[in-house]
């Protein structure tokens, strides 16, 4: 196989091709390491790529799937892993300054996962820094481009995962959701994302940002990829307290290209003021396209939808301002070079080491969870979320998936969301209902608006109900096929050429 | 002092529970151990690690908020306490504020005036912090997380003590219930039991509560009086003098016998305490009340009452071996082995007791082996060795924990039944004190045992008794 026939195929297709015999695992990371080494000095989806230790897996790898040791649907596939999840002995620095030369000791149990089904791991990709950001901006390294349109953000925090995907520098990767990272950036890149419910992967090896609305996911070429690894990462882990013990984890048993009967409902309060007219179009169009294959389709008032943003902000700020306080320059990660005294080397080492969104948010969450204010900010915030829970109780009481858009706006040019912080948190407003209501979610690219950019319909299932909305979204993919951005393409083209 | 001034004291003491493993991961608990040997990512505060709850640690808290009569919380959480030191890896410190394990309990303690009854207003779960070490040849500090999450339990009582001797009847109280329950061992010195002491005064009779100071660093029960006594003084001083009390965290220095203040309430912390979201609610079912309601093991004041029904100790005895479940352990041990309950309660109330006072020690921190003080019990008894040279045998299994067979056999103080060997040295005794032999004839019983003793202490001790008083009255005629 040509290097561009195997970076065309999706995960689950060359773990097939591989397993025949058709292409081994060191040709397909020798072509994605050449892929990575063309598109990255544009894109910049990667803060650290181990290509010795990844060809060295893909060796040993090859070896345990033709000595028929491994024999899932992954093995031998390389995958890239977003730079907040940790793996022992590769640097993870959360794309902040903080954690420049952290290397951590142990690998995130969801890693630990993938490498028992073979996965070969590239590198790890941007994000914005502790995933705070919706643009892949705020990230120490640099900021990752849009690989439709090297002008645009890829989107965020999980937009070097999503770019890299899309680039095909990788054939899936793993993301991390607390308030859409994953949903968004897949929809601004044209991939598919999934966010599962809370509690199915674990927790241990993410480096907490929002704790009780984290969840890892994957990013792939398409529902049957995020499918086949969600498989692969979900599993109880003793390790994490908040991990659910589920026995209905045969994901893949949802692909089927079936709707009739399915009740899906579209919230009226997704389709207002804020929403972009073509993707309110494209996602529109979505919802016919299942219609016409049998699906019931209703729309609805979820309400709650302006409270969401304010009761996010709340709950992920004040869990931020207190999970990031571990970095303080005392035990790893970087400290000032010159300073008075302890509470010195405090402030100056994370005053250097922190960049401004990151401080915004630990300063806003400190407030929220100051004596005098608790009451006020956080446990009202904690109510509301009780309340965003409840209404899509109610909704999911009628309706077996919500769809909706993933963004109000497909993805805005670099530095035009920095400067208005506000502006990019309402860009959040489909996504982090979800993450509040502990609820899986799901987006799948269905179509471009008229500058080419990628635009991403959201599939939202009940709690433990990931089947439904895969099904749904399987079904709306056969509508289409997978489209890869140009530069991609020419970047595999010009090596055809050579 | 024109007026009358009365005293109010409240505790926060602090309880190192006995698990195996710390209470958030599998890390030992042991004491010692080489800097950060007993550590992990979640014990030292890496990125990404996770609290798993140790179940044995609610177990503990359960039993010892049951024995002290509090209510249960049986959906209760944890929270974040956040706070910036080097000892505190992740800088907060996972205890609960909110929704803590027991509320509302009570001990009762004894006063001169009767029994009394102190409030427990909480007990909560919590994790210890590691321990800095100031090198101050390399002007740096060192962090040692060993300790770093060393499961904890806070009881925090009600402002009920009027004294310092309360204070201490009531700590005695706690100790010996949670050594009884085996939930910590309790040790002030170790630093495995910490009380923190609220205090303020106010005129007798006043109704309302004076501001009030917290002392820490109180590592005896003996600077627990000092300090009370102390900050008393003090507070009446200011008063009298007409100049406010300051709310204030003070530290007390047991050397200089005074304390000075750390922080004041003006720049006391905020902690930011929140509802720790790696942990769910820990929910307790009346069926695992029960289970530790019904594994409670016995109790002092149960256990008072069998020594005096099964082995026949007097109140008096049982109260005093009781006194410290180490010696209570002992005590049923060496009886167990030598099936001579009398002797052992003996020796332990009369010859342990003497020692302990004598190098200023507590029970326990006596080291010695059952086995041992029980073979010694059967020496004395089948009259291997005299009863004499028994104590000093005991002073060394106290100090060395000796095994009491071999020792007197090295050492040659089998108590020498040799008629003839005993009659020769009795005989040399005799001739060589004529005044005292005379003083016996003329009726002065007090030479007999004159005699007796000289006759001792040339046998180093070793004679039996009997033997000697009767060859003694023999020669004498």
């Amino acid at each position: 196989m040509t290097a561009k026939e195997i970076l065309s195929l999706t995960a689950v297709q060359l773990g097939k091709k591989i397993k025949d015999g058709e292409v081994t695992s060191v040709e397909a990371v020798k072509a994605v390491l050449d892929q990575i080494k063309a598109m990255e000095p544009l894109l910049n989806s990667f803060v650290t790529i181990e290509e010795e230790k990844a060809l060295e897996q893909a060796e040993e790898v090859q070896k345990r799937i033709e000595a028929g040791e491994l024999t899932g649907p992954l093995a031998g596939v390389p995958v890239a892993v977003k730079d907040n999840i940790c793996i022992d002995g590769m640097k993870t620095t959360c794309s902040s300054k903080i954690l420049w030369d952290f290397v951590p000791t142990y690998t995130a149990t969801a890693v630990e996962n993938l490498k028992r089904s073979g996965a070969v791991i590239l590198g790890k990709t941007n994000m914005d820094e502790f995933a705070m950001g919706s643009t892949t901006e705020t990230s120490a390294y640099g900021v990752t481009r849009n690989p439709w349109n090297p002008d645009h953000v890829p989107g965020g925090s999980s937009g070097g995962s999503c770019a890299a995907v899309a680039a095909a520098e990788c054939f899936y990767a793993l993301g991390s959701d607390t308030g859409g990272s994953i949903r968004q950036p897949a929809s601004f890149c044209g991939v598919t994302g999934l966010k599962p419910t809370y509690g199915t992967i674990s927790r241990y090896g993410l480096i907490a940002y929002g704790s009780s609305l984290d969840q890892i996911g994957p990013v792939a070429k398409d529902v049957t990829d995020c499918a086949a690894v969600l498989e692969v990462l979900a599993s109880h882990d003793e390790k994490d307290s908040t991990s659910v013990e589920r026995k209905d984890c045969d994901f893949t048993e949802a692909l089927r290209d079936d709707v009739k009967g399915m009740r899906i409902g579209i919230p009226a309060d997704y389709l207002g003021e804020g929403l972009d007219l073509e993707v309110r179009e494209a996602v529109l169009k979505a919802a016919r396209i299942l219609e016409e294959k049998g699906a019931i389709l209703e729309t609805f008032d979820l309400g709650m939808v302006e409270y969401a943003i304010p009761a996010y902000y709340v709950i992920a700020s004040a869990e931020a301002s207190s999970n990031l306080s571990r970095f303080d320059g005392v035990k790893y990660g970087y400290r000032a070079k010159e300073y008075d005294g302890l509470h010195g080397m405090y402030k100056k080492s994370r005053s250097q080491g922190f960049g401004p969104e990151v401080k915004r948010r630990i300063m806003l969450g400190s407030f929220v969870l100051s004596s005098g204010y608790y009451d006020a900010y956080y446990l009202k915030a904690l109510k509301t979320k009780a309340l965003i829970k409840k209404a899509f109780d109610e909704a999911f009481s009628k309706y077996d998936v919500i769809l909706g858009p993933a963004s109000p706006a497909t993805a805005p040019m670099l530095g035009e969301s920095l400067n208005d912080p506000l502006k990019m948190y309402l860009g959040d407003i489909y996504t982090i209902s979800v993450n509040l209501a502990g609820l899986p979610g799901l987006t799948v690219p269905c179509g471009k608006d008229s500058k080419g950019l990628p635009i991403g319909v959201q599939f939202i299932g009940d709690c433990f109900k990931e089947k439904n909305m895969i099904r749904a979204g399987f079904a709306f993919e056969q509508s289409r096929s997978y489209e890869m951005p140009q530069m991609a393409a020419d970047a595999m083209a010009g090596k055809e050429e050579k | 002092m024109s007026k009358q001034y009365e005293t109010v004291i409240g505790l926060e003491v602090h309880v190192e529970l006995a698990t195996k493993t710390k209470i958030f991961c599998a890390c030992s608990t042991e004491f010692g151990g080489a800097p950060n040997t007993h550590t992990c990512p979640v014990c030292t505060g890496m990125p990404g690690s996770l609290p798993v709850l140790n179940k044995q640690v609610v177990e503990y808290a359960l039993a010892v908020g049951l024995a002290v009569n509090c209510q249960i919380n049986q959906y209760c959480k944890f929270d974040r306490k956040n706070y910036f030191y080097p000892d505190n890896p992740q800088n907060y410190q996972i205890s609960q504020l909110y929704l803590p394990i027991c509320h509302d309990g009570h001990v009762e303690i004894d006063t001169p005036a009767g029994n009394k009854k102190i409030g427990i207003h909480e007990i909560h779960m919590e994790e210890d912090a590691g321990k800095l070490i100031h090198d101050e040849w390399e002007d740096c500090s060192l962090v040692d997380y060993n300790r770093s999450g060393v499961p904890l339990i806070e009881i925090v009582s009600e402002p009920d003590m009027r004294s310092g001797e309360e204070v201490i009847a009531y700590l005695e109280k706690l100790r010996l219930i949670i050594q009884y329950l085996g939930a910590s061992d309790c040790k002030l010195q170790e630093g495995s039991m910490r009380a923190d002491v609220n205090l303020s005064v106010r005129e007798a009779g006043s109704s309302e509560l004076g501001t009030r100071t917290e002392m820490k660093n109180l590592n005896s029960f003996k600077a627990i009086a000092r300090a009370i006594e102390g900050e008393r003084k003090r507070q009446i001083e200011l008063i009298e003098e007409g100049k406010p009390v300051v709310q204030e965290t003070r530290r007390w220095d047991d050397n200089k016998e005074s304390s000075y203040a750390m922080r004041s309430k003006e720049d006391a912390r905020d902690y930011r305490y929140f509802p720790d979201p790696d942990l769910p609610p820990v929910v307790i079912s009346d069926e695992w009340i029960g289970n530790i309601k019904s594994r409670q093991p016995e109790l002092r004041t149960e256990k008072m009452a069998r020594y005096q029904e099964e082995f026949k100790l007097s109140e008096y005895d049982a109260d005093i071996i009781t006194g410290s479940k180490h010696m209570a352990d002992i005590f049923e041990a060496v009886t167990a082995i030598c099936g001579k309950a009398k002797e052992a309660a003996n020796w332990l109330m009369v010859e342990a007791m003497r020692l302990l006072k004598e190098h200023d020690m507590d029970p326990e921190e006596m080291t010695f082996s059952a086995e041992n003080l029980a073979k010694l019990i059967l020496l004395v008894d089948n009259g291997t060795i005299n009863r004499t040279v028994g104590k000093e045998v005991f002073e060394k299994i106290f100090a060395e924990n000796i095994d009491p067979e071999q020792y007197v056999e090295e050492k040659g103080l089998r108590v020498v039944n040799d008629e003839e060997e005993l009659r020769r040295v009795i005989e040399g005794i005799v001739s060589a004190n004529p005044q005292s032999v005379e003083d016996y004839h003329s009726g002065k019983e007090k030479a007999f045992g004159f005699l007796v003793g000289q006759t001792m202490r040339s046998m180093k001790g070793k004679a039996d008794p009997g033997a000697v008083n009767r060859i003694l009255k023999e020669l004498l005629g």
